[in-house]
């Protein structure tokens, strides 16, 4: 297995003096689940965003170091941005139905890809929308309103709509902070088969989805890399006393 | 002694909400009065014949034809000039600027334009438009001024209408791969539309009731033709109606209310039009 990813030494700091991150650097791999996991505001989703340059959209002070994916560095201004986020896709905490029907919401990125051909979208639909088992609930009403959609249908719909760009990376953050427990179950169903395809980096909405889905975790507290192992070893038998007292609760 | 406070608390209760239900009740009064009133007065002189003809006997007679063409030509003209400048701009302060000195300034002049008396605009258009650019007392003069007047309206309401569409559909639509631009055309814009044509539509219905920015700009006292390029002068309801209230000796009054009664009809419609389309759109709307 390869690193898909590698963050060297990276720092930044919003001009509003929320989340930060200090030197971070770890290497993650490919086709596995990376959990980035602790308490909020630990830069968690501060670095989801730098890995799709979503952070563009806000008020940076500083920031410093590399993000290599396959080997190129994406903080670089020369790269392509709207590229990069249709390789890199993202799903964000509460589900965001684009105010749309529930087949344009999946063929809206391939559509200002320059995907016009009705065949090639059509198929895209029904491929994106089985990899993120929801097929079977949505396939006889494509045309109805994404919103009318229950919270973890729509949070399954907007998975969809990132797999239908084919990333290679999926970003997901808190993806089911909003859900009841049978619809957090087939989020996380959908990303064991996910991982086979994609590269996968899950912040989790709790410890114990941490453990359920980490083939690697890293633990967060206040911008700093703390610890970073396989999802076994962390969650059974943590090196550093802080990833410990996190896991078992004594704070956070 | 506390139950008396009591009852008294009661008391002050009742008093307070029946102050106000009255007030609400006497701001509806000098609306429906006078839109009463004109229809009572004015509903006789409304006839085909009327909306259709020129007047004659020195405007004695005869219908308000040319001032009702005239006052629609106005009205084209403003949403000409200032729909897509005033869009342009809501997007430009909604999607792009940032809080900087510059952006404070123009917003600052939004609203400071918005607070002139109409008759100045009037005087600048005539400055500007009818002497210094030369194009004399025309329908495009008159249409320039109303739209420098109605711009702030429409800037502010479009402004708020594309403030109003979520955050989050901007960043996911960028998360996907969308350009700021495609975003705001595809998604923003789409949402906003019906908030934005009603703010334009209140806009415009404020440029076909003025009198005074016209009265220098393009208004004729009497045509006996329609107006035929936009460098023409032009008939106009609002300026008509002060021209037939005031101007004309002997004026029979049935032809003065019933000309206050069309525009009446004119400025209403539009706003009758910008509200079902609000309530059209909330129906419809999916967030």
């Amino acid at each position: 297995m390869t690193d898909k990813i590698i963050i060297d030494n990276l720092s930044l700091q919003y001009a509003d003096g929320a989340e930060s991150l200090r030197g971070i650097s770890m290497g993650i791999r490919q086709n596995a689940v990376t959990v980035l996991f602790g308490p909020a505001g630990g830069g968690k989703s501060t670095l989801l965003r730098c890995l799709n340059r979503l952070n563009d959209l806000t008020d940076i002070k500083t920031s410093s170091g590399r993000i290599l994916i396959d080997g190129k560095n994406i903080l670089d201004p020369k790269t392509d941005v709207i590229a990069l986020r249709r390789k890199v896709g993202m799903v964000f905490a509460r589900p965001v139905p684009l105010p749309m029907s529930i087949r344009e919401n999946i063929t809206y990125g391939m559509e200002l890809a320059g995907e016009k051909r009705r065949s090639k979208l059509d198929e895209a639909v029904e491929r994106s929308l089985k990899l993120a088992a929801i097929w079977d609930e949505v396939k006889d009403r494509l045309n109805d309103p994404a919103i009318a959609l229950s919270g973890g249908q729509q949070q399954r719909v907007c998975l969809a709509r990132v797999l239908a760009l084919q990333p290679e990376i999926i970003l997901l953050d808190e993806p089911t902070s909003g859900l009841d427990p049978i619809s957090t179950g087939k989020v996380e169903f959908a990303l064991l088969e996910l991982k086979k395809l994609y590269t996968i980096i899950l912040v989790p909405h709790s410890v114990q989805q941490a453990a359920r889905t980490a083939d690697h975790a890293a633990f967060f507290l206040q911008g700093e890399l703390i610890e970073y192992d396989e999802g076994k070893k962390m969650f059974t038998t943590p090196k550093e006393k802080k990833t410990e007292d996190y896991i078992m609760g004594r704070f956070g | 002694m506390m139950k008396l406070l009591a009852r008294n608390r009661h008391a002050v209760q009742r008093i307070g909400y029946s102050f106000i239900t009255l007030m609400a009740v006497v701001t509806v009064l000098p609306i429906v009065g006078t839109v009463l009133f004109i229809l009572f007065k004015g509903g006789s002189a409304i006839s085909w014949e009327f909306l259709t003809s020129f007047p004659h006997d020195g405007m004695r007679a005869g219908g308000i034809l040319p001032a009702i063409i005239g006052t629609l030509y106005l009205t084209i003209g403003t949403a000409i000039f200032s729909v897509p400048l005033g869009i342009a701009a809501a997007i430009y302060l909604s999607e792009y600027a940032k809080d900087t000195p510059l952006t404070r300034t123009i917003r600052l002049a939004i609203i400071n334009l918005a607070g002139i008396p109409s008759v100045v605009y009037g005087l600048f258009g005539l400055g500007l438009f009818v002497l210094f650019l030369q194009f004399g007392t025309s329908i495009l003069a008159a249409s320039l001024t109303l739209s420098i007047m109605t711009l702030p309206v429409i800037i502010s309401t479009a402004e708020e209408a594309l403030r109003s569409v979520p955050q989050q559909f901007r960043t996911v639509s960028i998360s996907l791969g969308a350009t700021r631009w495609q975003t705001i055309q595809r998604i923003v814009l789409k949402e906003a539309l019906p908030g934005i044509l009603t703010g334009v539509i209140l806009g415009l219905e404020r440029a076909a009731g003025e009198t005074a920015p016209i009265l220098f700009t393009g208004a004729a006292f009497f045509l006996p033709r329609l107006p035929q390029s936009p460098f023409d002068a032009t008939m106009a309801l609002p300026y008509h109606l002060f021209v037939i209230s005031t101007q004309v000796p002997e004026m029979p009054i049935q032809i003065q209310y019933g000309t206050a009664l069309v525009l009446l009809v004119f400025v209403l419609t539009m706003n009758i039009i910008a509200t079902v389309i609000r309530s059209r759109a909330r129906a419809k709307r999916q967030w």
